[in-house]
């Protein structure tokens, strides 16, 4: 499986992303540079963490207007699977391909921590292999600044009628997202936005190896 | 040339936790009648333009574009001699 890590200036989890995806067997990293116009031939493209463009505006706001994001369109518009993770997921927000925007968090700091999140529908490419283990829920890290999910309540209703919300926090909401949601996908699935980091929790000495099901889930 | 002043700002229904927090400092530092605070932000922009009826246009089209997030704000702008 050929997966695209998009590059903006300013991320900064691109290369855990990289070496996250490498590390699954039968997936291979590549990079590919904002300002490309080509994502052919890519099973999923991901967009990593980070601050890109200094976070200039609003956060992933000039980043969802680079050159590589009608490409980036396209292919999700095909199918093609996305995953966005904190600064990914921010972009996705901002160039529309996710509903609601990421704010400020409610405590106005930023939160660097280790949390417990609910997989809220197991049922997507990306959350498959915790269906055996839906009841239990898994512990990410997290580290952001504005990862306070809102939506208007007409967008908080579809979501959740469709199975939207893949991830929820289970126990205390870091950032006072509305519903208490860590991560919500598009209507058709393919396009997933998360503020947790799947790519930080890939073995046991890095405190949790939960992503891992997460990148093997999308492997199939 | 002309100048674009947009003020942007959160929804009313959008929580601002920064205005929060500035005003709860106000009313520490004596302010009491100090009920709400929203804090937004004050972009200006330079244009090549005479036509301010052309330039309003515009600048419509650049908030819809890149300068506000619909979803979480509102704005508004005049637009001055430069």
């Amino acid at each position: 499986m050929r997966c695209a890590v998009l590059v903006f200036p300013g991320s900064n989890c691109d290369y855990d992303l990289y070496k996250a995806v490498n590390s699954v067997e039968g997936m291979k990293a590549e990079y590919v540079w904002y300002a490309g116009d080509s994502l052919k031939g890519f099973d999923a493209i991901l967009l990593p963490g980070g601050f890109s463009y200094g976070d200039a505006l609003r956060a992933g706001a000039l980043a969802a207007r680079a050159p590589i994001l009608k490409a980036l369109r396209q292919a999700a518009d095909s199918g093609v699977r996305v995953l966005g993770i904190c600064n990914g997921f921010q972009i996705l927000t901002e160039c529309g391909l996710l509903p609601g925007a990421l704010h400020r968090n409610s405590g106005l700091r930023f939160i660097c921590d280790t949390v417990s999140l609910q997989v809220a529908n197991t049922a997507t490419p990306f959350t498959s292999g915790y269906a055996e283990r839906a009841d239990i829920p898994v512990r990410f890290p997290i580290a952001h600044g504005e990862g306070n999910y809102t939506c208007d309540a007409e967008t908080l209703h579809k979501l959740e009628d469709n199975g939207q919300i893949v991830f929820r926090y289970s126990g205390s909401n870091p950032n006072g997202s509305v519903d208490n949601i860590a991560g919500i996908s598009n209507l058709a699935g393919n396009v997933l936005g998360m503020m947790p980091h799947p790519e930080r929790a890939m073995t046991d000495w890095m405190g949790t190896s939960d992503g891992r099901i997460l990148f093997e889930s999308l492997r199939g | 040339m002309l100048k674009g002043i947009v003020t942007v700002s959160l929804k009313q229904d959008v929580l601002d936790p920064q205005g929060q927090a500035v005003q709860h400092s106000l009313q520490t530092l004596g302010f009491p009648e100090a009920q709400n605070v929203r804090i937004g932000k004050s972009i200006e922009v330079w244009l090549e333009e005479s036509d301010s009826v052309k330039t309003e246009q515009r600048l419509k089209e650049m908030c819809d574009a890149l300068l506000v997030n619909a979803v979480i704000e509102d704005y508004r702008f005049e637009i001055v001699e430069a």
